[in-house]
């Protein structure tokens, strides 16, 4: 069982890690989504996973029997899969705010924050750059 | 019966939860959240001044929350390290909302800025006084959430840009971290950090506990913008807007180096060789990367970004030799990096709204036209590059003298180079905006006046006469950070404080 799991978990893994280098963001968020589930699979496999007897401390006694399962690791997963929803669905937000802006989710074209011909050689130069990726956009959508 | 020491513990965390759950329930009241979050500044700094002085005079004090004995429940700890980072959260949370309140880009996005401000303070604050690692995990995710929040506040293209990188990198980071947690779970059985200190030297794979250590570290080095895990920072923060760039460059690459500490002082002690080399490398990376990328740019906040990169490497140095006089550097520091780096932000804010851009080309004359923002500059930006009389000077004496005892003279003469770079960075700045003639055709525009004015300057100047102070009086600010120092070198008083008499 903790093979597999362990193999699961390598898996997942690549495959988060090879859409993570994707250009496109949408691929780069499936990448994040299942790297989270890589973590969650990391988490149940370093708990004890063979244990079939329920936790739950008998009448009397103040432990649990030696094969109960253990119930921390699915506590921590299911935190860790609640966080991992709704931080997915922020960056999804984000990247349908830029889509609608730009038409693109293609990462080589967001270029606004760094626009090319940074570093500068001199003030003039960093000016230019800066004002010529500003004209390239539409208007802003907020205040500002 | 909760005790003293569960109140003080859980004050600087119970505060900003309800200042959040409150402004967040009125954001249509605007005078209200002012005053919540007015409140709750001031509360903020009493309950966290009280923590300091309970630390002071006691050590280390632990709190198991629901009166769970130590391994099990959640344990809320503060080492004299930690509080003090907690009282500067709380200084920094203040001077952003007062700063907050003359500034345009907030005003206009008011209902959701206070909830937010109070939210990152909430996970910043859990984030220095958690005591096991999957509740940092859960800090560092509240935190997150609420920068995530942030940065997008006022809703500018570059800003959508400049979030993507931000969220994603920052994403993968605490992917990474959460692995790492699972993993060191499996190998030490427990997840409370006094705990797994106590556990790991009796483990027989330490190759094992190195590589989950490593994965650790990745993550943490690239929530604290280390060299070579820094992209997103140069790339986010000079997007955001100036109260909310001075907060994140204060505290959060500082909770990345916090735990950074922590977990090298706590869980790798000794046995571990590999540890003190790669922090070598790491120091020296991020002092000279970042100081040569603030070099090559020529934009007020791409600058102070590509600064904070290289303050942070200063920290890593006291990481890397791990005497008690360099943590005690590293401790004063960040210290006296978080009020500087906050303080240059919201100046940097404050000369935008003077000269209309951050542009170093089409700023110019900003010393004539107003001689106070110069001055206010000059403190928090000859601080940075360390000349003395201000905080800087002494914090960067600690790490240098540290280095130069224990040694380590490359290391310390790379430090000392990127000061002067750093110096060369202000003056850059300096020239340019304050000392240049107004270029031709840059519009003249109405200077700041009446409670805008107020509002602007009050914070920055604060900021100063702490940067001042620290400079001028720094004998309980030296001492205190030998005494952190002390404290972080040997762990025994952190896991007594947790785990109560440690067992035979």
């Amino acid at each position: 069982m903790e093979f597999l799991l362990a193999l699961l978990f390598g898996v997942l893994l690549s495959a988060a890690i090879y859409l993570l280098m994707a250009r496109s963001l949408a691929r780069s968020i499936l990448g994040l989504l299942l790297l989270g589930n890589a973590a969650n699979i990391a988490i149940i496999a370093s708990g004890r996973v063979l244990g079939w007897a329920p936790p739950l401390v008998a009448p009397g006694a103040n432990a649990l029997v030696a094969d109960a399962s253990n119930p921390l690791p699915q506590a921590l997963v299911l935190t860790a899969i609640v966080i991992s929803f709704g931080l997915t669905a922020y960056v999804m937000v984000l990247s349908w705010a830029v889509w609608r802006g730009k038409g693109t989710l293609d990462t080589e074209a967001l270029r606004v924050a760094e626009p090319r011909g940074l570093p500068a050689a001199d003030a003039r130069e960093a000016a230019e750059a800066e004002t010529l990726a500003a004209d390239l956009l539409p208007t802003r959508t907020g205040a500002r | 019966m909760a005790t003293r020491a569960d109140w003080l513990l859980a004050l600087p965390l119970l505060l900003p939860l309800l200042a959040c759950a409150a402004t967040a329930a009125l954001q249509s009241r605007r005078d209200l959240q002012r005053g919540i979050t007015a409140v709750t500044a001031v509360g903020l700094l009493l309950a966290s001044a009280a923590l300091v002085a309970e630390v002071i005079a006691r050590g280390v004090i632990a709190s198991q929350m629901g009166q769970w004995p130590a391994p099990f429940g959640i344990t809320l700890v503060a080492d004299l390290f930690a509080a003090s980072m907690v009282a500067i959260t709380a200084l920094m949370y203040a001077a952003t909302a007062l700063y907050a309140r003359g500034d345009t880009d907030v005003l206009e996005n008011e209902a959701l800025w206070h909830p937010l401000l109070a939210a990152l303070a909430l996970g910043v604050g859990g984030a220095f006084l958690a005591g096991d690692l999957f509740n940092l995990y859960v800090w560092f995710e509240v935190m997150l959430i609420a920068s995530f929040g942030l940065i997008v506040l006022g809703g500018g293209r570059e800003q959508l840009d400049g979030a993507v990188k931000y969220a994603m990198l920052n994403l993968l980071a605490t992917t990474v971290f959460l692995i790492s947690v699972g993993m060191m779970y499996g190998l030490t059985g427990t997840l409370n950090l006094a705990d797994m200190a106590r556990r790991i030297p009796e483990i027989e794979n330490q190759g094992a506990v190195a590589a989950v250590a490593f994965l650790m570290l990745a993550a943490f080095g690239a929530k604290a913008a280390v060299f070579p895990l820094f992209f997103w920072l140069p790339a986010s923060y000079h997007t955001a807007i100036a109260p909310v760039a001075a907060i994140f460059a204060a505290l959060l690459t500082k909770v990345g180096v916090y735990a950074l500490i922590r977990i090298v002082t706590l869980l790798l002690p000794e046995g571990h060789a590999w540890v003190a080399p790669l922090m070598w490398f790491l120091a020296a990376g991020t002092m000279v990367v970042g100081v040569l990328g603030a070099a090559a740019h020529w934009e007020i906040r791409r600058i102070l970004s590509f600064h904070i990169i290289s303050q942070i490497g200063y920290m890593i140095v006291g990481i890397a030799i791990a005497t008690p006089l360099a943590l005690a550097g590293a401790v004063l520091y960040m210290l006296h990096h978080i009020v500087v780096k906050a303080n240059l932000f919201l100046v940097a804010g404050v000369i935008r709204r003077a000269g209309g851009t951050f542009s170093l080309a089409t700023l110019g004359g900003l010393w004539r036209r107003d001689p106070w923002l110069g001055l206010l500059f000059a403190i928090p930006a000859l601080s940075l590059a360390g000349i003395p009389p201000f905080s800087g000077f002494w914090a960067k004496l600690f790490v240098l003298k540290s280095g130069f005892d224990a040694g380590w003279y490359v290391l310390a003469g790379i430090a000392l180079a990127t000061g002067i770079l750093t110096l060369y960075s202000m003056l850059k700045i300096w020239m340019e905006a304050f000392w240049k003639e107004v270029p031709e055709g840059t519009p003249e525009l109405p200077p700041i006046t009446g409670a805008t004015r107020w509002l602007l300057l009050a914070p920055v100047a604060g900021l100063g006469l702490i940067t001042i102070t620290i400079g001028l009086w720094t004998e309980p600010f030296a001492a205190f950070a030998l005494a952190a120092g002390e404290q972080l070198a040997s762990r025994e008083a952190y896991i007594t404080a947790v785990m109560g008499v440690i067992r035979p």
